[in-house]
């Protein structure tokens, strides 16, 4: 295969820059909003793995900052901390709020709705970095084969709490059944490769949108039938595409505090 | 068996048992156990760990806000661990409650109750991202002297758990004063704002080992848990090591430590320094510090909105 020619072709060089903020920015929110369960989750166990989850997960978001840092744009650290939403590429679904108050005060999360972004998202994380595998930026194609691994391990943590919760009580159930449709009003944009989609494909950095929601659907076709449940509906299109800058208030105070101190002095070292 | 057979049994037995714990030999969870030594244990194990659990809730404010993808994932590693640490902990104290048919949920209660304490400094604020350095440094720090000091308790469980934990606090501490040194190397605003956050923890740092004798707040466990080896140093001696130990590595960053009668007395060979107000250190211990009931409440209401989740994983399990 030849390699893909970045240095003198600016359009190539746009869409890997997109998609690597698309994958980077995702990590970056999904990982905060694990975070914030910090020391609340359901009991000490799951506070231990899912915490080592959000870890792997911000360790991701640092190695596709770390591929626009050596691509000439700003230093990592920057470009995680001090973009404004407005130039945000995550899903809507990873900047949305656990619930109910701010995690400094005394939160009600929603427990239900944490396992289903989480399960959901997981699943199609794995999707696309199994196709980014074989992507043809090879920077991005060896960091995906890195993420690759530690995600085995977060798919078949959410998929047993997703199992688990669906297989217990009627309240359960409910609050589940009430998370999966919530979830999915924001799962319009987490396939979505944003405006330079096309050029992505083209140049082989990743396959289609199509093509990886149905490999999505496929997934997880058989824990769905299992718990007597069918695939919900993906919207066709979404109210909000973050992978086009288009995105919440969630984002806004999500950034707030993930540079608080940053922003403080962004010459100093911290 | 005769009333007065038992008794010279039970007697047997606590002469045996000290004898063991003489010969260096280590209790485990299954072996006869005087009352004391049970009581004893469960008292420290259970603060141990709530106080592990407790700890992460200061630190945890400071993990979506530390100032770069580096010291995010170094505060996440952190306290993951303390929480692990807590789990470690607990479970070998439901082994100990076992007699009692009591678990972890009534851990939970006492805390919540009030009757299980956590440790005093857990109490305190952590106001800017200066006290999350501090905190890594100096109160693990702290830790890792109280805890040294219990590597070969006499009570098997409690000696493994301590040797894990005791190799990971040590990243801890690295990790604590790694950011200390960017704050005390950086620019004069960081200076500062380290220099504030150590005039705010010293003295919680002082309580950290407790007061000297029972004398000072009318209670002390540090006899007990002397007498049954389960604890070498007094709670003086490990604040001398800590001061030993800290204060010429605070010094040496540039730093003043808020104590103007501080001083190391070559004759006596001990450090003199201002005592702590021992009424406030009361007040903290019975859950009227700073934070207390804040950090209370939010365990609380994290407990009871989870409530349902425990529900449906024990109808998942029966
Ligand atoms: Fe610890
Ligand atoms: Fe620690």
């Amino acid at each position: 295969m030849t390699e893909l020619n970045i240095t003198t072709n600016p359009e190539n060089k746009a869409a890997v820059v997109s998609l690597l903020f698309q994958l980077a920015d995702d990590d970056f929110l999904y990982s905060f909003r694990g975070s914030e369960w910090l020391g609340l989750a359901p009991h000490i166990e799951e506070d231990v793995a899912s915490s080592s989850i959000s870890q792997d997960s911000m360790g991701h978001a640092a190695m596709f900052y770390q591929l626009l840092e050596e691509l000439g744009l700003d230093n990592a650290d920057a470009l995680a901390h001090l973009r404004p939403a407005k130039e945000r590429r995550n899903s809507i679904l990873v900047e949305r709020q656990n619930g109910e108050g701010y995690y400094m005060d005394v939160p009600k999360y929603d427990w239900a709705f944490a396992v289903v972004r989480n399960y959901f998202y997981t699943a199609a994380k794995k999707i696309k970095i199994e196709s980014l595998k074989n992507s043809s930026y090879e920077p991005l194609a060896n960091v995906a084969v890195k993420v690759n691994i530690e995600l085995y391990y977060h798919l078949l943590h959410w998929k047993t709490w997703f199992a688990q919760l669906l297989n217990s009580t009627e309240d359960a159930k409910q609050r589940m059944q009430a998370a999966i449709e919530q979830v999915m009003k924001d799962f319009g944009d987490v396939f979505s490769l944003g405006t330079e989609g096309e050029k992505m494909v083209e140049i082989g950095l990743i396959e289609e949108e199509k093509v990886l929601v149905q490999r999505w659907k496929e997934q997880l076709k058989p824990v769905f039938e299992s718990l007597n449940l069918s695939i919900p509906e993906i919207p066709a299109s979404p109210a909000a595409n973050g992978r086009n800058f288009e995105h919440t208030e969630d984002l806004e105070s999500a950034i707030s505090t993930l540079s608080e101190v940053y922003r403080i002095d962004t010459a100093a070292s911290w | 068996m005769s009333v007065l057979e038992r008794e010279l049994n039970e007697h047997e037995k606590l002469e045996q048992f000290i004898a063991r714990i003489e010969a260096g030999d280590k209790i485990e969870a299954d072996d006869w156990m005087p009352e004391e030594y049970r009581m004893a244990l469960i008292k420290l194990i259970s603060m141990h760990g709530i106080s592990e659990i407790m700890g992460a809730l200061p630190e945890k404010e400071w993990v979506p806000k530390a100032p770069s993808l580096r010291r995010k994932l170094g505060i996440m590693a952190k306290v993951q661990d303390e929480m692990g640490h807590g789990q470690l902990l607990l479970r070998v104290a439901e082994d100990l409650l076992k007699p009692y048919r009591k678990d972890r949920g009534d851990l939970m209660m006492d805390l919540f109750s009030g009757k299980l304490k956590f440790h005093n400094v857990f109490h305190m604020p952590a106001k800017t991202w200066a006290d999350a350095g501090v905190i890594g440094w100096l109160v693990d720090g702290a830790a890792i002297i109280t805890q040294t000091n219990m590597l070969n308790a006499s009570y098997g469980p409690y000696s493994r758990a301590l040797h894990r934990i005791c190799a990971e606090e040590v990243f801890h501490a690295h990790h604590g004063e790694s950011i200390i040194m960017a704050l005390a190397e950086g620019t004069e605003e960081q200076k500062q704002m380290l220099q504030e956050s150590l005039n705010g923890w010293w003295e919680a740092l002082l309580m950290f080992f407790g007061p000297a004798s029972s004398t000072t707040t009318g209670s002390s466990k540090q006899d007990v848990t002397i007498k049954y080896k389960i604890r070498t140093s007094t709670n003086e001696e490990l604040r001398q090591s800590f001061f030993t130990k800290y204060i010429p590595r605070i010094l040496s960053l540039g730093l003043t430590i808020p104590d103007p009668t501080l001083r190391f007395d070559e004759e006596q060979k001990v450090w003199i320094y201002q005592q702590p107000d021992w009424t406030k250190f009361k007040q903290i211990i019975t859950n009227n510090g700073p934070r207390s009931q804040a950090r209370l409440n939010l365990r609380r209401v994290s407990y009871e909105n989870n409530a349902w989740v425990r529900d449906a994983l024990s109808a998942a399990s029966n």
